[in-house]
């Protein structure tokens, strides 16, 4: 995978994709998944971190996800964003046609 | 073109329901993810950034209108209204839901097409030159032969678990348009000694982390022992091939590690064992002559070189006349040209067409080209057979849907890789660049003036944008997670084939676009004697390029 986890970051969040369409989902705090990052649970350490994508793998044998990790995200205005590009891009769509992913069914995510 | 018999029709029906049936034992449970990923992979299916991807074989790049229609359908019903032509010939969708994959392959086998070996440690879809059968350059036609192999690599049980996947491209002109020194196999049409027509075999090259010009093993091959030479480079990598290292398992390593006369002995020796067990691998002339009818040459009318009505056109219409020069090529028969349609138009997405435009080029096919059109590695279709009187005619119909774009291996023609916005493997986007790159220059008149220059655009080190061999080749690399841009010049895959040269220092994204500007300006400064830009670079080389980039850029 490109653009791989900083293993130093502290702020983090899960994400997968959903087995049966390969949509882009993010753990939340109530331990269910969800389409949109700003319901994504945020930790602020590494080990909270590494807790968390424990709490999120049995999400796997329960045919809902596919490969869920932790990406690093930081602090922006009120809430959080991620960090990478590449993050950036499964949060909204292809940068290139903004009429597609969630960039267009929800221009606020 | 080549219609299906009783066995292609039991075996793609047959994998339709296998995979109907693995999906459905993925989504209850049965299979783990680790079980059913091998299983999807064999039917073309990833998954990427945003969802799953499966990408559809275009046998050779030749598609009917039938199953342009057909794609067009699936992209529509089933995806989000586009395709992606790719640079191997073939066409992805990008937003397939997993439980619609069993019946997009079945729309597919009703047309003739599956999603087999475009994923996979085997033998991938058989490319070709897009002017096969119809280039006035060409010895012979390759595309039988590029059947003959489709045929024998199907399923093939021995091929099916390779060290790595394994690409053969085969090409009959004089001009290689099938980039035959960039494939692990590379295949040229030769004449022998006696003036019979065979095969010069190339093998090792390729392009990611180590790109590699083929070398030539067999400077000539009889046709009918094809098969077996064939098997005998596939037997020889199966069993050196490097499976501990997927960084070196390709067979251009092993290749590269014994050397071309070692490898070229170790095939010789293989052949030798081959043939002395009978001649079960010889093609036998029935089945030669049989496949050979379906690429039989069209019903052509007599016509004259001069088509008064297209002339008038031209004199008429820059627009048209541009196109006309820059778009269509000489073909074999007297008052036809091939007509290429770019799916580049300025600020567009390369390899990119919705399904109305599908459906509209799949209904000019059937009036302009025998209902045949071919998809190209430089990601653009090809009508092959277009009288000279219907040029204009066709133009028309183009221009109409914006399909119209006359810039034909030109700078805005560019091939990039889907990129940091669809690919999962992507550090960097493509796209974006090329797009502005398109825009910078979409001059029509500049295009003319820089003339043929290829620019190649990959999002990471894997190169499906053919970097290396651009004649300005632009690789996306990550750098704490930003987008940087390593620019390498004096590529080329067509017949003196090369890697490019690494420039300097990568660039940031927002440089990149200038970068290639003062690439070109140094080129228009330094060309003498109406070169093109590799004759310049090939005769100036780097240094030029780099006082002019690094002084301006300020690195």
């Amino acid at each position: 995978m490109a653009q791989h986890h900083n293993q130093t970051a502290q702020t983090l969040a899960v994400t997968a994709n959903r087995l049966l369409d390969g949509e882009v989902v993010y753990f939340t705090d109530g331990g269910s998944w969800s389409e949109h990052f700003k319901d994504a649970a945020v930790v602020r350490s590494k080990g909270d971190g590494e807790a968390m994508l424990q709490r999120a793998m049995p999400s796997v044998e329960a045919l809902e996800v596919i490969g869920p990790y932790l990406f690093e995200v930081r602090e922006a205005g009120s809430g959080t964003a991620p960090v990478s590009v590449r993050e950036n891009i499964r949060m909204n769509g292809p940068t290139v046609r903004l009429d597609l992913g969630k960039q267009a069914e929800h221009p606020r995510v | 073109m080549y219609r299906y018999d009783e066995f292609d029709h039991k075996i793609v029906t047959e994998r339709v329901e296998q995979f109907r049936g693995q999906v459905a034992r993925r989504l209850s449970g049965e299979l783990s993810e680790d079980e059913f990923k091998p299983l999807r992979l064999m039917n073309g299916l990833y998954l990427q950034l945003h969802a799953y991807m499966l990408r559809v074989a275009v046998p050779y790049g030749t598609l009917s209108s039938r199953q342009l229609r057909q794609l067009a359908h699936i992209a529509r019903e089933y995806d989000k209204g586009y395709a992606h032509f790719t640079t191997r010939q073939n066409v992805q969708y990008n937003w397939p839901r997993l439980a619609d994959v069993p019946d997009i392959l079945k729309d597919l086998a009703d047309v003739e097409m599956h999603a087999l070996q475009t994923s996979g440690n085997c033998i991938r879809n058989i490319t070709t030159d897009p002017y096969a059968g119809v280039s006035a350059d060409e010895l012979e036609d390759p595309r039988p032969w590029a059947e003959i192999l489709r045929q024998w690599s199907s399923l093939h049980p021995e091929f099916s678990f390779l060290p790595r996947k394994f690409k053969i491209a085969i090409n009959g002109a004089k001009e290689d348009r099938a980039a035959i020194l960039f494939h692990d196999i590379g295949i040229g049409m030769a004449r022998g000694g006696n003036g019979e027509i065979g095969f010069r075999v190339y093998v090792g090259g390729g392009q990611g982390r180590t790109p590699m010009v083929a070398e030539c093993i067999r400077e000539f091959l009889p046709k009918t022992d094809l098969l077996a030479y064939m098997e005998a480079i596939l037997r020889v990598y199966n069993r050196f091939g490097r499976r501990d290292n997927l960084y070196k398992s390709r067979i251009k390593i092993l290749v590269h590690q014994i050397g071309a006369e070692a490898m070229a002995k170790q095939v010789e020796d293989e052949f030798a064992a081959i043939q002395k067990q009978g001649d079960t691998l010889n093609v036998p002339p029935s089945e030669v002559d049989r496949i050979l009818a379906y690429f039989a040459p069209k019903n052509y009318e007599s016509l004259g070189d001069f088509a008064p009505e297209t002339e008038e056109a031209r004199l008429a219409d820059e627009n048209f006349a541009r196109w006309l020069d820059v778009n269509t090529a000489a073909h074999k028969i007297p008052g036809y040209r091939i007509a290429n349609i770019s799916t580049k138009p300025v600020g567009g997405i390369p390899g990119d067409m919705s399904a109305d435009d599908m459906d509209a080029v799949a209904d000019l096919a059937d009036k302009f080209s025998f209902s045949e059109l071919r998809v190209t590695h430089k990601q653009n279709l090809t009508f092959a057979d277009v009288r000279g009187k219907d040029l204009h005619a066709l133009w028309k119909a183009l221009d109409e849907r914006g399909l119209a774009s006359a810039n034909i291996s030109l700078i805005t023609d560019q091939i990039a890789c889907p990129g940091l916005d669809y690919c999962n493997l992507a550090n960097t986007r493509s796209i974006p660049i090329a797009q502005e790159i398109s825009k910078r220059f979409e001059d029509a008149e500049l295009q003319r003036r820089i003339g043929r220059l290829h620019i190649n655009i990959s999002g990471c080190i894997n190169a499906c944008g053919h970097h290396h061999v651009g004649h300005i080749g632009i690789l996306g690399v990550d750098k704490k997670g930003v987008e940087y841009y390593q620019v390498g010049l004096g590529g080329s895959s067509d017949n003196n084939g090369s890697i490019g040269k690494i420039v300097g220092p990568a660039f940031a994204r927002d440089e990149i676009v200038d970068a290639i500007g003062t690439i070109v300006d140094t080129y228009l400064k330094q060309r003498v004697n109406g070169e093109e830009f590799l004759d310049t670079y090939r005769r100036i080389g780097l240094q030029p390029f780099k006082e002019t980039l690094y002084d301006t850029t300020q690195h």
